[in-house]
């Protein structure tokens, strides 16, 4: 008999202006209890894409927003909010074009 | 006696009348008072602040106007008569308290109680504005609201075009575009306020040409010159709304922090590709909307801002954003509905999605916060790679 585990899964929207450090895809599914985890699956082995989001101390940059569902992770408690089942997070940059 | 003089006496028999004086002290006191008399009849004049509406749309209207079935109403005509006939309509549709007013507007002239001479739409403004007359949300009171108002766009290109164009047909007032650009060949692919025959011309004056073409009776106002923490007041003070259509992040922070310091909402949009941003920011009361950098904080540095080599951008998607934008303006302008306020919607063209986030005030907000201390400045420009 086998013992299966299933890790929780995020689907992370990616905004334009960063799909290319995801190979042009708009969303990713990856592996993550919290908002971290989630984030680092999602740069893991990225360093200009990791550097892209967070700062030397590990936050997220300011100028970057992640939403969990609508809301901002900075009001859920940060990275370490934990991710529930089926959680969608959505990264969001300025977009400057008009 | 003729059959209307014995209906007449009839109606004064249950129809309560009142004088012209005690009208308006009922008026002051929060009754509505309603002049049931013919465009034509009032445009000279009319009882301050009355309700005009002539009788023949009384019935089908009166709920938009008084939704309160136990509110007196008070209706006025020339004389006196045909306000009896209409208490009687208005009674039996189920509104309690309905009086006339003995006498009409000849008593109320006549007791010199105030009258105002209200705004009147010609023949030809009449026809251009129809389906929005026909609209109790709109109506003659809400067309003259945008004929009396005043927007502000920033940037007439990909964005400003279908603001521009739907603002001016909408009957916006007074119309001010900003723009240092000149028209190219390449902008045309999206920016359809401009057109071939004009290549070469400031944008700001392509676009008077365009909107005075769509629409001649509104004013459109040109400043050929780029936003700066030096003009920025002057040129967006007194307008009743500003729309952001820039195409680039210094200017969005100014505008937004100019807005904040006016007190004018700020409707904000921006593109790229076949993605899109859109909200309403600022304008209400303090601490009530949130403002772009409640959002965004501060612009990112250099390395990491967006490109500010040519972007790429769907001809169509501006319209879809500027679109949306054009109808917050008006939603605005008119008072109307919920703002897209507090919540920044997204759009994704490739999956054809709408998704919406939210977007509260942020009581730390360097811009809007209680201790806001950002001051006006030119944020070098931030390009990436």
């Amino acid at each position: 008999m086998s013992e299966t585990t299933t890790t929780a899964e995020a689907v992370i929207r990616v905004p334009t202006p960063l799909r290319g450090f995801v190979g042009g895809r708009d969303q990713v599914t990856v592996p993550g209890a919290t908002v971290r985890e989630a984030l680092a699956a999602l740069t893991a082995g990225q360093e200009s894409f990791r550097d892209r989001l967070f700062t030397a101390e590990g936050e997220l940059r300011r100028f970057v927003n992640v939403y969990l569902g609508r809301d901002d992770v900075r009001r859920l408690g940060g990275l370490d909010a934990a991710l529930p089942a089926g959680a969608t997070l959505t990264v969001m940059v300025a977009l400057a074009g008009g | 006696m003729s059959l209307k003089d014995r209906r007449l006496a009839e109606l004064r028999a249950r129809i309560p009348e009142v004088a012209a004086a005690e009208a308006l002290d009922l008026q002051q006191g929060g009754a509505l008072l309603v002049d049931v008399r013919e465009d034509e009849e009032t445009a000279p004049g009319s009882p301050a602040g009355a309700l005009r509406l002539p009788r023949g749309f009384l019935e089908l209207r009166i709920e938009d106007k008084a939704p309160d079935p136990a509110r007196t109403i008070l209706l006025l005509c020339a004389g006196g008569t045909r306000s009896l006939f209409a208490a009687e309509d208005l009674a039996r549709l189920g509104y309690a308290d309905v009086r006339s007013v003995a006498g009409g507007f000849s008593a109320w002239k006549a007791a010199g109680l105030p009258v105002e001479v209200p705004p009147t739409l010609d023949a030809a403004q009449r026809e251009r504005y129809r389906r929005h007359l026909t609209m109790p949300e709109v109506g003659e009171a809400g067309q003259h609201r945008l004929l009396r108002s005043r927007v502000a766009l920033i940037g007439a290109g990909g964005l400003g075009s279908p603001i521009a164009l739907y603002l001016a047909a909408a009957g916006v007032g007074r119309l001010t575009l900003i723009d240092d650009d000149r028209v190219e060949r390449s902008n045309l692919q999206r920016q359809i306020l401009h057109a071939e025959s004009r290549l070469g011309q400031r944008k700001v004056e392509s676009g008077r040409t365009a909107l005075l073409d769509l629409n001649p009776t509104i004013e459109v106002v040109a400043h050929d010159t780029r936003l700066d923490s030096t003009n920025v007041l002057e040129l967006l003070g007194g307008h009743d709304v500003v729309v952001d259509g820039s195409d680039n992040l210094p200017t969005r922070y100014l505008v937004n922090d100019a807005c904040q310091r006016l007190g004018v909402p700020n409707v904000y949009g921006a593109i790229f590709r076949f993605e899109g941003q859109v909200a309403v920011f600022g304008g209400g009361a303090p601490g009530e909307r949130p403002c772009y950098r409640c959002l965004f904080p501060e612009p990112p540095p250099s390395e990491f801002a967006p490109s500010c080599a040519e972007a790429g951008v769907l001809g169509v998607l501006p319209g879809v954003i500027g679109t949306i934008m054009a109808a917050e303006t008006v939603k605005l302008l008119l008072g109307l509905g919920e703002p897209l306020a507090g919540r920044l919607l997204l759009y994704d063209g490739l999956r054809g999605e709408f998704t919406e986030i939210a977007v509260p005030a942020d009581p730390d907000c360097p811009s809007c916060g209680p201790g806001g201390t950002v001051t006006l400045s030119d944020i070098a420009a931030v390009c990436g790679a």
